[in-house]
């Protein structure tokens, strides 16, 4: 049973982490509906990992508040962790153990009845079961994230949170694992999955994204978007290499990088980004049109705006 | 070849920077020569002196007062106290508390003036052979040399023969001073102390190190739950080891076991649980494997000095035996050597065991108290 009947998943304010002096999860909100697939974004170093682990009673809050599926985060850290899958950064299941038996040590320690059943049930849904005898360590990269998901979810939890699972996995078993995803988010599980993969954002429903501690954005992807406040032109045509260089650090273009073969100026100000378009001298072989800006470009937009804390603190 | 060397330097250099940031080695570097010429040289004496020693007076003339009075003064000696009952001589020589009781038996003085000869016994703690040869080796010349001063005038003819007495010298526990006796049954503790500590505090900081324990921590086990779940199969591994000494010291070196297997089998298990709790507690502040080892063998070689193991521990002095009264292996060493060659019972053997409860609880709690249930 749950703590509350709350229709959060997740409800907690002012989540914040310090390790010395560096604020590494900085007065965090976040409000997460059940049943939903949520996106957490973030550049390297921002703060994920440590907030899911907070999440999931890992790690103390030094300041904050919340429940987690109705449990306070402070106090129910129990709770949470016999009702919570939670899927590690990198590889933590027994290597020295095959896949049954790593799957048997999790169903004892979660003291699951019909041990044997579950087991081979989840063997049979991952597609683990003509290797359930192979050691974990042998595993390929995507076997072993198979693996780890069906460890996760072997005590049927209510929610689950997958730190970084799809990193360097190959497409064909990263889309394998989405659909697993899915396929329990169907089931009425809350997920919560922290990427670097644009395209898996996409596939949520929601996206946090969280850069040097701070909470910089919350919402649907289009939202996200939309709010962002970017105007972005794209130029394609065989003049685009050099117009890389008399694009970047012009009063306007806040950001010039390539897609492709496109290349995509944004800036916040419309105005001044028309005028450094138009004043631009040689436009042969460029065509110019403006486009709304891909979630990328908001994200990159959103961390050059962010303080960078970590390098902030370290100076002083 | 001049480029060769740039790289040779190029790597000599990122030696020393990582040498310097793993304090843990660095700490080792400097530590392990500091505390080896502190133990060998001002720890370790191979030729025990001031052993206590009980006297049991049934003649007290003046020249049984010189002759002890000579013992004293040769160093080897330091009397701790007469007693009127042969049998607490016995028993304190059982339990260790004394290493000599010297029997100075009714009529002595008489005998000797007479010429005939009588007999000083002397009882040694030989469990031990090396702690009682050199005072044992001594005391005939002292005896002579501090009787001669009483032997004057007309007692003077007597110091001209070979020594006025007989001195009987019975080596109790070990009659015959083999060493095997000594060290065999030690090397149990020697082994369990090496092993326990260092299969437990890999086999947890190996988890650490993996990964593994954000994965266990994330899952409902509580601490205890883990430390106990972890630390039984090497309790199983403890035993089967106790099993393999025990086996060889009585089939292959005929070491004599007199006392109870029960007060053995209870010492044997507090002294695993002492050095498991040791093992622990290491893991909860090594951060690699390497560090685990590093700690074991930092805790291993003082105890291994110290204990009485290697060199008597009355030849230490009271700094380095208050030292060596820490480590649970110099109570073990205690318990099973008195019990296998001394045959003692529970109630001299206490004196080991309390040590080794209070070593158990304290280890306990700071294992305890630093493992974690979050990863902070």
């Amino acid at each position: 049973m749950d703590g509350t009947s709350s229709d959060l998943a997740i409800d907690v304010r002012g989540l914040t982490k310090t390790f010395g002096k560096l604020t590494v999860v900085n007065k965090v909100d976040i409000q997460m509906p059940r049943g939903q697939v949520w996106g957490f974004l973030g550049p390297n170093g921002s703060g994920k990992t440590t907030t899911i682990r907070m999440l999931c009673g890992l790690l103390k809050p030094d300041a904050g508040e919340g429940t987690c599926l109705g449990y306070d985060i402070l106090k129910d850290s129990r709770e949470i962790k016999n009702q919570v899958g939670y899927m590690t950064q990198k590889f933590s299941y027994w290597e020295d153990l095959s896949i049954r038996e790593n799957l048997e040590f999790v169903a004892n320690l979660y003291e699951l009845k019909d041990k044997k059943k579950v087991v081979d049930q989840t063997l049979a849904t991952l597609g683990l079961t003509s290797r359930q005898r192979q050691l974990a360590g042998t595993l390929s990269g995507g076997w072993k994230q198979r693996l780890a998901l069906a460890a996760c979810t072997l005590h049927n939890p209510k929610m689950l949170m997958l730190d970084e699972p799809t990193a360097g996995v190959d497409p064909q078993a990263r889309r394998d694992f989405w659909d697993q995803i899915h396929r329990l988010s169907a089931q009425g599980l809350t997920v919560l999955v922290s990427t670097h993969y644009m395209d898996e954002a996409e596939r949520c429903d929601q996206i946090v994204y969280i850069a040097y501690g701070n909470l910089m954005a919350q919402g649907r992807v289009q939202d996200i978007i939309d709010q962002s406040g970017l105007y972005t032109f794209i130029a394609e045509g065989p003049g685009v290499r050099e117009l890389m260089e008399r694009m970047r650090g012009k009063d306007g273009a806040e950001q010039v990088a390539y897609f492709g073969n496109a290349l995509h100026v944004s800036g916040s100000d419309l105005d001044k980004l028309k005028k450094l378009i138009d004043n631009d001298g040689d436009k042969t072989g460029v065509t110019w049109r403006q486009e709304r800006p891909n979630l990328e470009d908001v994200f990159i937009h959103l961390m050059d705006t962010s303080v960078d804390n970590s390098v902030q603190q370290a100076g002083a | 070849m001049l480029s060769a060397w740039r790289r040779v330097f190029a790597i000599l250099l990122k030696e020393f920077i990582q040498m310097r940031r793993d304090r843990m080695t660095f700490g080792m570097m400097i530590m392990v020569p500091v505390i080896q010429l502190t133990l060998f040289g001002f720890a370790i004496n191979s030729d025990p002196r001031h052993l206590p020693t009980l006297l049991y007076l049934e003649d007290n003339s003046t020249e049984v007062r010189s002759l002890v009075a000579g013992l004293e003064n040769s160093s080897y000696f330091d009397i701790v106290g007469q007693v009127t009952d042969p049998n607490i001589a016995t028993a304190k020589l059982q339990s260790g508390d004394v290493a000599f009781v010297i029997t100075v038996p009714a009529g002595f003085t008489r005998d000797m003036l007479r010429g005939d000869k009588p007999e000083l016994l002397i009882e040694a703690d030989a469990s031990d052979p090396s702690a009682a040869s050199n005072a044992v080796g001594q005391i005939g010349q002292i005896v002579t040399s501090s009787l001669k001063q009483d032997l004057k005038g007309e007692w003077a003819p007597l110091n001209a023969t070979d020594p006025p007495i007989n001195i009987v010298v019975h080596r109790n526990y070990n009659p015959e001073g083999i060493s095997q006796y000594n060290i065999v049954p030690g090397l149990l503790g020697v082994i369990l102390t090496m092993t326990m500590i260092m299969i437990t505090s890999i086999a947890m900081t190996r988890e650490t190190e993996r990964g593994n324990m954000e994965n266990l921590l994330a899952m409902p086990a509580r601490p205890w739950e883990v430390m106990v779940g972890k630390i039984v199969p090497y309790v199983g591994v403890g035993i089967i080891q106790t099993g393999i000494v025990l086996l060889a010291a009585y089939y292959i070196f005929q070491v004599p076991f007199i006392g109870s297997p029960w007060l053995l089998a209870l010492g044997v298990g507090l002294f695993i649980i002492a050095n498991l709790a040791v093992g622990f507690t290491f893991s909860t502040i090594a951060r690699t494997q390497m560090q685990a080892m590093q700690m074991t063998f930092f805790f291993f070689l003082p105890s291994l000095m110290l204990s009485g193991f290697m060199f008597p521990f009355r030849g230490m002095p009271g700094w380095a035996q208050a030292i060596g009264q820490i480590f649970p292996l110099t109570h073990f060493l205690r318990i099973v050597r008195s019990v296998m060659l001394k045959g003692s019972d529970f109630a001299a053997m206490w004196l080991q065991i309390w040590p080794l409860l209070i070593f158990i609880a304290v280890a306990m709690t700071v294992a305890m108290l630093r493992y974690r249930s979050t990863l902070d």
